[in-house]
């Protein structure tokens, strides 16, 4: 596999993207959410004196649960991406024309992930920084100190998240060989927020606590679920399978 | 050299999904420089040849080569993808893309270096009238534009074989007349062209040979001898009155096919009309007959395609 050709492809998704307002949308308003919602919550709550949910000694926990929203973004942003790189195609039929290319299966597969990879890692990167920044604004006076950058969320930010991505990126590969439009796709991400926001309400309610042992399980789930999407994604992303299967 | 190498060859190919039979025991060869027309009806199983051909599907049996790579093997399949270019039947272009950033891509993935890129993205979409609108999305295109566009992506390596399917299909027919005039003068430059069609009339007008196909081949030859392949011409002679048994004797001489009259018409098969009919009608006039009018009839591509796909 020559990542050359892989990132051929994925620089010619990069230019369409350029042109899609879905895309943008995808990429943009979740992030944005995220970084700006909780440090606004958090100051909200602190303005009102409602020390319960600020107090010092409940804070930390809450605001590792808080940052496992980025990897719930990190998990839901690609599906929009990647549907519409593989799906659009699709629509478009552009594929075929592709496939008589000496591109192989995996280099074309690897372009279109690189392609939803690269602006979602961009994108929730740039909305940790956000929300780090704007938590530690509002939580310093309570807590003393500065409670990001930590080791939690760098496991979260370096193992958790990427891995949380590429889970995304072949389940929406699996996604796109079976629907037509770009909006059915999308409404397959539920498949990927839910576990995901499961995880984040078993924090919130004590029953996990958010720490880097549990977010290195965590991974090590995730990671065990992206080797079994890996064969089922390739071997979707067939040629005669695509030509001759997919809907 | 040209005419000489056989780059398309294939012998028994077939093609099954499940029980169905899509292709059924496909031999042919197409030489180098041919424009070699696919003709048959929905469903004939074209598309799927081309695939095939194109190592876009596999076979299920048989055998077939282009420019001596096995569609078999797995490390031919790539050689095989380089050395050739496909029109499918939907143009498949990124709507979102420029018409120079739709081809440019192609060249990109062909290892087309940043000059002969350069070079070749103003040549083709010089030739097909688009330099013009070169940074304009392709989303916005006719479809006959599309079509155009589809054709100079295909061609931006310089492929060794060009697959077209039914490149013509669904286009006006001023359209459908630029991409002909355009296969036209590929052909001058000795382009080996594969031509998925069901328009006889375009079949005949641009391709040195023809295969009838309906799952099976069918028939194949150049357009002419496909045209007398199901029933040979017919010469018609008009006389000034009816045949008389001394016309009718001399007639039997020349030892004519099916011969036969009708009142003052004679009718016979005839093989060379511009040979034959010179002899029949100095026959005549010997004879003492008198010729009112001669007619050559005989069957069209369009009278054998329709015997050979109801088969």
């Amino acid at each position: 596999m020559r990542l050359s050709k892989a990132w051929i492809v994925a620089a010619r998704d990069f230019k369409i993207f350029r042109r899609v307002k879905n895309v943008w949308v995808s990429i943009i308003v979740f992030p944005v959410i995220i970084s700006v919602l909780f440090p606004v919550i958090l100051e909200y709550t602190r303005a009102r004196g409602n020390h319960g949910l600020a107090a010092p000694g409940v804070l930390p926990a809450l605001l590792n649960s808080f940052s496992f929203f980025l990897v719930i973004g990190a998990a839901y942003v690609p599906i929009g991406i990647a549907s519409y790189s593989i799906v659009g195609e699709k629509v478009e039929k552009s594929l075929e024309p592709l496939l008589a290319t000496p591109l192989t299966d995996g280099e074309i597969l690897l372009g279109k992930a690189i392609s939803a990879i690269i602006p979602t890692l961009v994108a929730m990167y740039a909305a940790a920084v956000v929300f780090m920044v704007g938590v530690d604004e509002v939580t310093f006076n309570t807590l003393g100190y500065y409670y990001f950058p930590n080791w939690t969320i760098a496991t979260l930010l370096i193992v958790l998240m990427p891995v949380a991505i590429v889970m995304s990126v072949l389940f929406s590969v699996i996604v796109s060989s079976r629907v037509n439009d770009v909006r059915s796709a999308n409404s397959f991400g539920v498949f990927m927020f839910l576990p995901l926001l499961g995880i984040y309400l078993a924090s919130e309610t004590g029953i996990i606590t958010l720490d880097i042992n549990s977010l290195l399980i965590i991974s090590g789930i995730l990671l065990a679920v992206d080797v079994a999407l890996f064969f089922v994604s390739t071997a979707t992303f067939r040629r005669e399978e695509i030509l001759t299967k997919w809907k | 050299m040209s005419g000489d190498i056989k780059l398309i060859d294939t012998e028994n190919l077939t093609k099954k999904f499940g029980d169905l039979t899509a292709v059924d025991s496909l031999t042919l060869h197409v030489s180098d420089g041919e424009v070699f027309g696919f003709l048959g009806p929905n469903g004939a199983g074209k598309t799927t040849t081309v695939r095939m051909l194109c190592c876009l599907i596999s076979k299920t049996s048989g055998n077939a080569n282009i420019g001596g790579y096995d569609i078999g093997k797995k490390e031919d399949s790539i050689k095989i993808r380089k050395i050739i270019g496909l029109v499918p039947d939907n143009v498949g272009l990124s709507e979102n893309l420029t018409a120079y950033d739709n081809i440019d891509f192609y060249g990109k993935i062909y290892d087309c270096s940043d000059a002969q890129r350069k070079e070749n993205n103003k040549l083709f979409l010089e030739m097909l009238g688009l330099w013009d609108k070169r940074n304009v999305l392709a989303g916005t295109f006719s479809k006959g534009m599309k079509q155009k566009l589809a054709i100079a992506r295909a061609l931006i390596h310089e492929p060794q074989v060009l697959f077209m399917d039914e490149p013509t299909a669904n286009l006006d027919p001023e359209a459908a007349k630029t991409v002909r005039e355009f296969i036209l003068q590929l052909k001058k430059e000795k382009k080996t062209i594969f031509l998925n069609t069901h328009n006889l009339d375009e079949a005949q007008r641009i391709c040195d040979r023809v295969a009838i196909m309906n799952t099976s081949l069918r028939a194949i030859g150049t357009p002419q001898e496909l045209e007398r392949s199901v029933s040979g011409r017919k010469t018609v002679i008009g006389l000034e009155q009816q045949a008389n048994d001394a016309v009718f004797g001399a007639l039997k001489k020349l030892a004519l096919k099916n011969l036969s009259t009708g009142g003052d018409t004679i009718t016979f098969d005839v093989e060379d009309p511009d040979k034959e009919n010179s002899s029949v009608v100095e026959a005549i006039v010997l004879s003492g007959g008198h010729v009112r009018s001669i007619n050559v009839v005989g069957s069209t591509l369009e009278d054998t395609y329709l015997k050979l796909v109801r088969k």
